[in-house]
């Protein structure tokens, strides 16, 4: 038997491509999937766009750097600066402002520096500082640890001069909130993990409500300039549901606790 | 105390309701762990049994080597695939990232040094009582490596077994090149890295506890299956 090359291989590529045809992979930090609201949206955009998004729970830092490889077609995160540099060189289409919530400080139930009256965010972390409280530190680049360093300067506070009291774990925010939970430490969460979080111990919710600790999420496509695999037409069509109408039902009704999460204020720019 | 309890409840809750994302998980598992370990050993036990019979400069460093190489973290391997398989990197092409594809590339890594070396140590005792027979019979390298491999059989099955150990109970490696996504890569060990990050403390022990149960059954059954470890074949 002569074997038809060309057609074999247009045959597997048909088979390839219809097999990953309507798969998208996003980059999503850890706060969007703990808090299930991906379990909301992701079987509406499979049976309203026949799309099965493929998630990869990982922290800001790491999301952008999976964009940047070109190894997922979007992202979500939440760290402005980063987000807006990741466009500037010409990885992301553009920056699609989506969500957003709010981050929380959480500490012992007792307070033991008192943050919970504090003025401001930037008060509250510096009565920490000032009475030494263990204080436990993403550490890890991801949107949250930014916010964080963001407000210790906004005290005047550098915490490469901290002592043994602030600890730099590295790791995810679960995993975060777990060392926080067992040293009984204050620590900056943003508001679905701490509400999704199941071993809280003697931690409690002390502080929010500062505009400092706004936390917008962005939906950003990875430039099919950069990497011409990337699946821009379906990544797309995701991004205008999610901005859309239908996504903005969803996000703004989903309820964790009784408590509503996040709030729809979607508007792209570029 | 009470976390343990509650670990033991959510493992016999999940087995008695064959819990249908378990049974996938598991399933993946195996498949990603067995296929790897399968392809480490028809690398490792070659090379073990040539280490065995052959007399090289720089034998001793290539095992010392080996041997570190057991040691090798999950983290850096993961990160190694990653990079080679990355859109990216040099085999980004072939689209292999995230899948159980890179998974078992990933875990052949993890597993090989690990059986080559268990191998090598089994199959040199077993060389020093061959060595004058098979020397004297005039037997070509290839036959004798052959021997070795056939009567050393039970060696090669503790280095595969114990390259399986290694597989199944790794996180670092999968979890980077798998990216531990929900239907797709995700794996007993990733879900209980995940629920621990959630904090599900008893679902995560829970998954552990069946984890170990698995390892046990795959033990248990290969050594049916091979009729080794009874008495009357000792």
């Amino acid at each position: 038997m002569k074997l038809n090359i060309p057609a074999f291989v247009a045959a597997l590529a048909v088979l390839l491509s219809a097999a990953h045809a309507e798969t998208v992979r996003l980059a999503v930090t850890t706060s969007f999937h703990n808090s299930g609201l991906s379990d909301t949206l992701l079987p509406a955009i499979q049976q309203e766009l026949g799309i099965e998004v493929q998630l990869l729970v990982v922290g800001t830092g790491q999301a952008l750097r999976l964009g940047r490889n070109g190894d997922v077609d979007a992202l979500l995160v939440h760290s402005r600066d980063a987000e807006e540099q990741f466009v500037a060189e010409g990885f992301g289409v553009r920056r699609c402002e989506l969500m957003y919530n709010d981050f929380v400080l959480i500490g012992p139930k007792d307070d033991p520096a008192g943050v919970a009256a504090a003025a401001s965010a930037a008060a509250a972390l510096s009565a920490i500082a000032t009475f030494e409280k263990r204080f436990v530190s993403r550490g890890d680049d991801s949107g949250t640890h930014t916010r964080e360093l963001h407000i210790w300067s906004l005290a005047d506070l550098d915490p490469d001069e901290f002592g043994s009291w602030y600890s730099e774990v590295g790791a995810g925010m679960g995993a975060s909130l777990n060392t926080a939970s067992a040293l009984n430490a204050y620590i900056l969460s943003d508001r679905a993990s701490w509400l999704a979080f199941g071993n809280k111990g003697a931690l409690a919710l002390l502080y929010s409500g500062d505009a400092e600790l706004h936390n917008q999420y962005a939906f950003l496509q990875v430039s099919q300039a950069r990497h011409s695999h990337v699946k821009a037409e379906l990544a797309s069509r995701v991004e205008r549901w999610l901005s859309g109408p239908r996504g903005g039902e969803l996000i703004n009704g989903f309820r964790l606790q009784g408590e509503s999460l996040f709030r729809h204020n979607a508007s792209c720019n570029g | 105390m009470n976390d343990f309890l509650q670990g033991l409840i959510e493992a016999f809750r999940l087995l008695v309701t064959l819990d249908q994302d378990l049974v996938e998980i598991t399933l993946r598992s195996l498949q990603v762990s067995l296929t790897a370990v399968l392809i480490a050993t028809a690398i490792g036990a070659p090379l073990g049994s040539w280490l065995a019979v052959t007399r090289f400069r720089g034998r001793r460093q290539a095992i010392a080597c080996i041997n570190a190489l057991m040691g090798l973290p999950p983290v850096v391997v993961g990160l190694f695939v990653y990079l080679l398989f990355s859109r990216s990197g040099p085999f980004g092409v072939l689209g292999l990232l995230f899948t159980p594809t890179a998974m078992i590339i990933a875990q052949v890594f993890i597993a090989t040094p690990l059986v080559v070396s268990i191998s090598h140590q089994g199959l040199r005792e077993l060389w020093a009582q061959y060595h004058d027979l098979l020397i004297s019979l005039n037997t070509s390298k290839r036959q004798r490596m052959t021997t070795l491999i056939w009567d050393g059989r039970r060696a090669l099955l503790t280095a595969a077994l114990a390259g399986f150990g290694r597989a199944i109970g790794e996180v670092g490696a999968i979890m980077i090149v798998g990216g531990n996504i929900d239907q797709a890569t995700r794996v007993l060990t990733t879900a209980i890295a995940l629920e621990t990050s959630k904090g599900n403390f008893s679902l995560a022990l829970g998954l552990g506890i069946i984890l170990i149960l698995l390892a046990i059954a795959v033990n248990l059954a290969i050594h049916n299956l091979l009729r080794t470890e009874r008495a009357s074949l000792w």
